[in-house]
């Protein structure tokens, strides 16, 4: 085929799209279209973004004083557990995969929809409920107080709505899964013809391996949020120790999913951050495979490490030492990955744009709370750093540092081609910018806090800790304008941003060759299949707006190949 | 910095038996304040980033932390410094999209830093279960401390039968705490000893360790256990001697005054819910209390304060519910853990929080004897214990 | 299931306009392994789900071994084994259904659709007679768990209680039946009419139970009254003896069972009634039993709404037979029911040998 009759087929960018073929709620609230579901999901998690951002706000307002500013205690333990529990089961677990992984998924794979999308909208509305649930927690007026982890006798013990909240996360839990079985499915049987394990974008290699954990972890989740329940009205007697159960029984199975659930977390994120760095500096990705098998191995090594969360409740010594080895196996491929993401950098054409800055940012905090990790898994020393400060930094550096940073960058990656306009870019980098720079001055001290002996989830503390508290609590303030102006600035683009072309940013992977914003059936003609990440061999061609094979492009406009120094 | 950590267990087991037997009577050194031993540490030394080291494996632990700080910055370090290097130096310029070709892939860079850093980890991993092994594993001849963790307040007894609301420990001595909860879980962590171990309802845990430095430190709980969790603090000392240990947490009762003998039930036993003030807490505040003369009671009507109000509340606590705390008491009773002396000591104590000169300030030793000289007047206290 | 549903094509497709082919497959072929590929997984997830119990139970009888040895003597293996069989049964019907699909013979489908469901009410009446007989001699879990020897008369009320909604039911499908027959919707005539005698099956399994209990009596009487007579059940974890250890309380246990004879029992029954009636707590007696019996509560109990599930399935299934859908290039949905039904007989043919047959 030449690419003069492909010129003739394709991107003449249509009037009709999926955001504007049907109108009327009804056209929204029962669609079965992934991008329309993957923005509601968008809408959904960003508003338990910011909702959960106000009570940490609180909390941080709270701290700025070592007696505690002005909640009580029982408010302030309520504030944080909300804070954690709605950050986790209602943001950061289906921020990256069930928002932004269902609008490009299937269009990565050049397919017109997920596998069932009446499951994906009932995983949609599934987590309304589970997210409904633990707002009535909430406007229940009994609050909420055991912390995100439920963790008994205390969750049998209190007076709050604890039946509420673990119900809420419990339906969080099977929205999860169905978004997962969703994505197995649709990326084994629906991959366009020509398109390998091996072509696969990495992102869509990250959200199976993530699709993986959420089917194997989550149910685990769901019997032991059951079996408490239970507990909770009818005293069983499996975790109640009043009754002869065993409460560290709960915490196994509670880390047996929340564990895995971590990496749940992560690894989109890194999925997202290695299509960043490969576009952005215009360099095919180093060590694909590498990359792409780490994802699969973090997913299964993160099944065996759960332990790690009670190196202090007395286990057995020899078990503790075994999930501190393997512990320590897991930070092989994080590792791999960074360092192969350094490489591909490595003589790129490097575009300082918004989701380059912020992939730069990730490389950056998620080297600090990979690296504090190191802490926390060496056995000795994570028994003093335990339930400390330290491993409250640790792992917002982790999930926030990592995972809603690479979720900014990817939003704004793939916002000119969900809505087809373009953002402010430096207004976008300012944002970027008091991001990271408030993260990182909420978090730091926290490390250093920790390490000194500051416990967390304490709502008064020794005064030779104020200071760090009030540099976290003025971070925390900087941090919260800075994703406020990031989403002012996509909020603004989407709907008055200039238009944009169908890739604006010379990406190579299918979901690019069709129009910004996409048809209702995602591609008008069939891909041509290309490599996502062969920006060498690949001819860009201006009329197509997009990579093509060599054979395919016009012979009279093809450069000469250009081949390694080395190989 | 050191390269190899130091030794473990920082003394033999003669030094041990030394001390333990009471021949170090070294009382030149003095009670150490709660303070960082120098507040001008650099953050390149472990004394900036860790409170004072106390107990005999703190500088391992210590010395295995600045190893991961240090390997840690140096990479990371590496990663940055590479990573801006090649932001500034491959900027796209002038549109100009054209990379320098380079390696999709080099197997054997690849390996190259997967299995370098390893060794580094089995380094990490080694000397720290080494050190988790020597926090974890009990001396034989160590003493026993039992310890009862209850919302929110620490009770030590210690093996002659005293017991505290704050641990007293004796310096260079092997210490087995014996550790249950009466209610949810808890974590002792003292911050100083670098050990912490969960406490968790229906099982005994243990904590074993060995101070190696007089002074005051920190104890404090480190699993969330509810409302006020973060009050659930206590101080730990140590002592040069056994003897010198007895006079902190001997409590001999004919030696004080009724009230003072009820304020020391009241610190160990009520003071994590109970406020000294009229401020409510969990429970109500103990401030005014006696003083009120009556109390309203959830769900109407009131009681009269007095001694029979205040023994059935210590006993039965469901029975009168005080208004804005129902429906349901949360607190356990203390019925074979108070005897009806200590009740009595207990309402001297609220007494004296009312009005201090409402109650008599003689050791009740004294007291005890005068009754005993004037038989007629006894028995309406009974006070004796 | 999401697959292709005969009210859901959008117009402008160009690929192919067969009803049962989603417009976002490009084939048939794909739509089946996708279903087929989603129903599997869909079983993992299960598998993992009941796996929490699973470990719970191993745990607690490593922890409890002779908890679990005498507790096991309340439950009835008769009933047991007969809920195995129909199980079993049931999925050689659901076998002999997917086949039949596959064939494209609706009818015969339709028929052996009809036995499975028949079969899984059926399974449930026999549960509710298990459960209904439980807690009239006051098996409850854990904390409630209030053992009382004896033997009770007539109809459990449990089992009137738990039979209300069946009935309700019943009389519900009857009624839309006649209706739909008298208003010439054949079609809903025959479903309606089906699920009424599927629900039917309910009262057949919970007849058919209380026959075999009745059968049974005596030696069941004797077997209960043999294991209330142990002295590990009367004793187990009488108040004086601290909750707190998990150990302690299991050396105790070891202990009597060794020294478990039959004059023995009768003796320490006695005394130990003296005991408890002097005790003045009125703290429930033998509670570790229950702990066993929390466990079997959660593990039937969760079983059970997989049957109900699985029933609802069915019922689709029968009415898609009899709108005669499958033909031989479409017959998924049945399929992936059969799958899921064979997993629910699965999980049961586990959970039989477990709770049952401890011995």
């Amino acid at each position: 085929m030449a690419s003069a009759e492909i010129r003739n087929k394709i991107f003449d960018t249509p009037s009709v799209n999926y955001l504007n073929h049907q109108k009327g709620w009804k056209s929204w609230a029962f669609t079965l279209d992934h991008k329309r579901i993957g923005i509601m999901y968008l809408i959904g998690v960003t508003a338990a973004l910011l909702l959960a951002g106000v009570f940490a706000l609180v909390l941080r307002s709270h701290l700025f004083s070592y007696q505690g500013a002005m909640l009580s205690d029982e408010m302030y333990n309520q504030m944080f557990t909300l804070h954690g529990a709605i950050m986790v089961f209602s943001f950061i677990i289906p921020s990256v995969p069930a928002a932004l992984g269902n609008i490009v998924l299937p269009m990565m794979l050049g397919a017109k929809d997920v596998a069932f999308p009446r499951m994906n909208l009932a995983s949609f509305y599934l987590w309304i409920i589970g997210t409904g649930c633990l707002f009535a927690a909430i406007l229940s007026g009994r609050g909420l107080d055991t912390g995100w982890t439920f963790y008994t006798p205390y969750s049998i013990d209190t007076s709050s709505a604890v039946i509420f909240a673990t119900f809420g996360a419990f339906v969080l839990g099977f929205s999860s899964i169905f978004t997962g079985l969703n994505f197995l499915v649709t990326i084994n049987t629906m991959r366009a013809p020509g398109q390998t394990w091996f072509k696969l974008p990495l992102f869509l290699w990250s959200l199976y391996a993530t699709s993986i954990i959420q089917v194997l972890a989550t149910p685990v989740l769901g019997i032991t949020l059951l079996l408490l329940i239970a507990e909770r009205t009818m005293h069983i007697g499996i975790f109640d120790p009043t009754y002869g159960g065993d409460p560290v029984l709960f915490q196994h199975f509670f880390w047996f999913y929340s564990h895995p659930a971590v990496y749940i977390m992560i690894l989109p994120a890194m999925g997202i951050i290695s299509e960043l760095i490969s576009v952005y500096s215009q360099k095919r990705i180093f060590g694909y495979s590498f990359i792409a098998f780490s994802s699969v191995a973090i997913a299964l090594l993160g099944f065996l490490v759960w332990g790690h969360h009670m190196f202090t409740s007395g286990q057995s010594p020899v078990v503790t030492l075994i999930f501190s080895a393997i512990t320590f196996t897991v930070a092989i491929p994080s590792a791999v990955k960074v360092f192969n993401w350094l490489a591909t950098l490595y003589k790129g054409s490097i575009l300082l744009n918004t989701p380059m800055c912020y992939a730069l940012s990730f490389i950056f905090l998620f080297g600090i709370g990979g690296l504090t990790g190191l802490f926390l898994g060496t056995l000795s020393v994570d028994i003093h750093l335990h339930d400390t400060y330290f491993v409250v930094a640790h792992f917002h550096f982790v999930m926030v540092g990592g995972t809603l940073t690479a979720f900014l960058g990817g939003l704004f990656h793939w916002w000119p081609k969900i809505f087809g306009r373009m953002y402010n870019d430096l207004m976008g980098r300012v944002g970027c910018f008091l991001v990271f720079a408030g993260f990182n001055l909420t978090f730091f001290p926290q490390f250093v806090m920790g390490s000194r002996g500051m416990p967390r989830r304490y709502a008064s503390y020794d005064p030779e800790f104020q200071i760090f508290h009030q540099w976290s609590t003025v971070g925390a303030f900087v941090l919260g304008i800075g994703i406020v102006v990031s989403f002012v600035v996509l909020a603004y683009a989407a709907f008055r941003g200039p238009r944009c072309g169908s890739n604006p940013f010379r990406a190579a992977s299918l979901e690019w060759q069709t129009s910004s914003p996409p048809d209702f059936h995602n591609f008008i003609h069939k891909p041509i299949m290309t490599d996502p990440y062969d920006f060498d061999s690949q001819v860009y061609d201006e009329t197509l707006d997009t990579y093509i094979p060599r054979e395919l492009a016009d012979p009279a406009k093809v450069p000469p190949r250009k081949t390694p120094a080395h190989h | 910095m050191n390269w190899f950590p130091p030794t473990l267990i920082a003394q033999t087991n003669e030094e041990i038996s030394k001390i333990v037997s009471g021949m170090n009577n070294d009382t030149s050194v003095p009670a150490h304040a709660i303070e960082r031993p120098d507040g001008t540490a650099g953050w390149y030394s472990s004394e900036y980033w860790f409170p004072e080291a106390a107990s005999d494996f703190a500088p391992n632990v210590d010395w295995l932390y600045m190893y991961i700080f240090w390997i840690s910055l140096v990479f990371f370090a590496a990663i940055v410094g590479a990573m801006v290097y090649f932001c500034i130096k491959y900027r796209r310029k002038d549109g100009n999209l054209d990379t320098e070709p380079s390696p999709s892939h080099n197997t054997n860079l690849e390996i190259a830093w997967s299995v370098g850093p390893s060794i580094l980890l089995v380094v990490m991993f080694w000397y720290g279960a080494e050190g988790f092994f020597n926090m974890r594993i009990p001396r034989a001849d160590s003493e026993e401390i039992q310890v009862t963790a209850s919302r929110w307040n620490w009770k030590f007894t210690y093996p002659d039968g005293d017991s505290s609301s704050e641990l007293h420990l004796v310096n260079g001595r092997p210490t087995k705490l014996v550790m249950q909860s009466t209610d949810v879980l808890h974590s002792m962590y003292i911050a100083a000893f670098r050990q912490k171990v969960d406490i968790v309802p229906g099982r005994y845990t243990y904590a074993y360790l060995t101070p190696n430095k007089e002074g005051e430190f920190r104890l404090a709980c480190t699993e969330y256990c509810g409302q006020k969790h973060s009050k659930m603090r206590t101080m730990v000392t140590v002592h040069a001697s056994d003897e010198r240990r007895k006079e902190d947490t001997q409590w001999i009762e004919a030696e004080y005054p009724a009230w003072q003998n009820g304020e020391r039930i009241y610190k160990i036993n009520c003071s994590g819910c109970h406020n000294k003030t009229a401020e409510a807490g969990t429970g109500p505040g103990f401030g005014n209390l006696w003083g009120k003369g009556e109390e309203s009671l959830h769900g109407g009507g009131s009681v009269k304060v007095d001694e029979q109000y205040i023994y059935d509340s210590i006993m039965e606590p469901g029975k009168h519910i005080v208004a804005g705390y129902g429906p349901v008491s949360k607190m356990n009773s203390f019925k074979g853990k108070l005897t009806q002396a200590d009740v009595n000591q207990v309402i001297a104590f609220l007494k004296y929080l009312d009005d201090p000169e409402s109650v008599s300030d003689k050791p009740e030793g004294e007291v005890e004897k005068e009754e005993d000289e004037k038989p007629t007047e006894a028995e309406a206290e009974n006070t004796s214990t | 299931m999401a697959v292709a549903d005969p009210d859901n094509i959008l117009e402008h497709d160009d690929h192919h306009h067969d009803p049962f082919i989603a417009h976002h497959f490009e084939s048939a072929e794909q739509q089946f392994d996708s279903g087929k590929l989603g129903i599997w997984i869909f079983l993992v997830t299960e598998v993992l789900f009941f796996s929490g119990l699973f470990v719970a139970y191993t745990l607690y009888r490593i922890h409890h071994p002779e908890i679990f040895q005498q507790a096991h003597h309340f439950l009835d293996k008769n009933l047991g084994a007969m809920n195995t069989i129909v199980l079993l049964f049931s999925s050689l019907t659901m076998a002999l259904g997917v086949h039949a699909a596959q064939n494209g013979d609706n009818k015969k489908c339709g028929i052996y659709t009809l036995i499975t469901m028949v079969c899984a009410a059926m399974f449930l009446g026999v549960k509710a007679v298990e459960y209904s007989h439980k807690w009239d001699l006051g098996i409850f879990v854990r904390s409630t768990f209030d053992y009382a020897e004896h033997h009770p008369e007539g109809i459990s009320p449990y089992l009137i209680k738990l039979s209300v909604i069946p009935a309700l039911l019943l009389v519900g499908f009857i009624g839309a039946s006649v209706f739909s027959k008298m208003t010439e919707k054949d079609l809903l005539a025959k479903f309606f009419g089906g699920m009424a005698v599927t629900v039917g099956g309910y009262f057949l399994g919970a007849l058919v139970g209380l026959g075999f209990m009745a059968l049974t009596a005596g030696g069941d009487a004797h077997a209960s009254h043999e294991v209330a007579a142990s002295p590990l059940v009367l004793q187990a974890m009488s108040i004086d003896e601290d909750e707190k250890h998990d150990e302690h309380s299991h050396e105790e246990g070891d202990h009597d069972h060794a020294g478990d004879d039959h004059a023995h029992d009768d003796h320490s029954h006695d005394g130990d009634h003296g005991h408890a009636a002097h005790g003045a707590a009125k703290e429930p007696m033998h509670r570790d039993v229950g702990t066993f019996f929390s466990i079997y509560y959660c593990m039937t109990g969760l079983h059970a709404i997989h049957i109900i599930a699985g029933i609802i399935a069915l019922a689709w299934v029968f009415w898609r037979c009899l709108a005669l859908h499958w033909r031989p290039d479409y017959f998924g949905p049945v399929d992936y029911v059969g799958l899921y039904w064979h997993l629910v007989d699965l999980i049961w043919i586990y959970l039989f040998p477990l709770l049952y047959l401890i011995d």
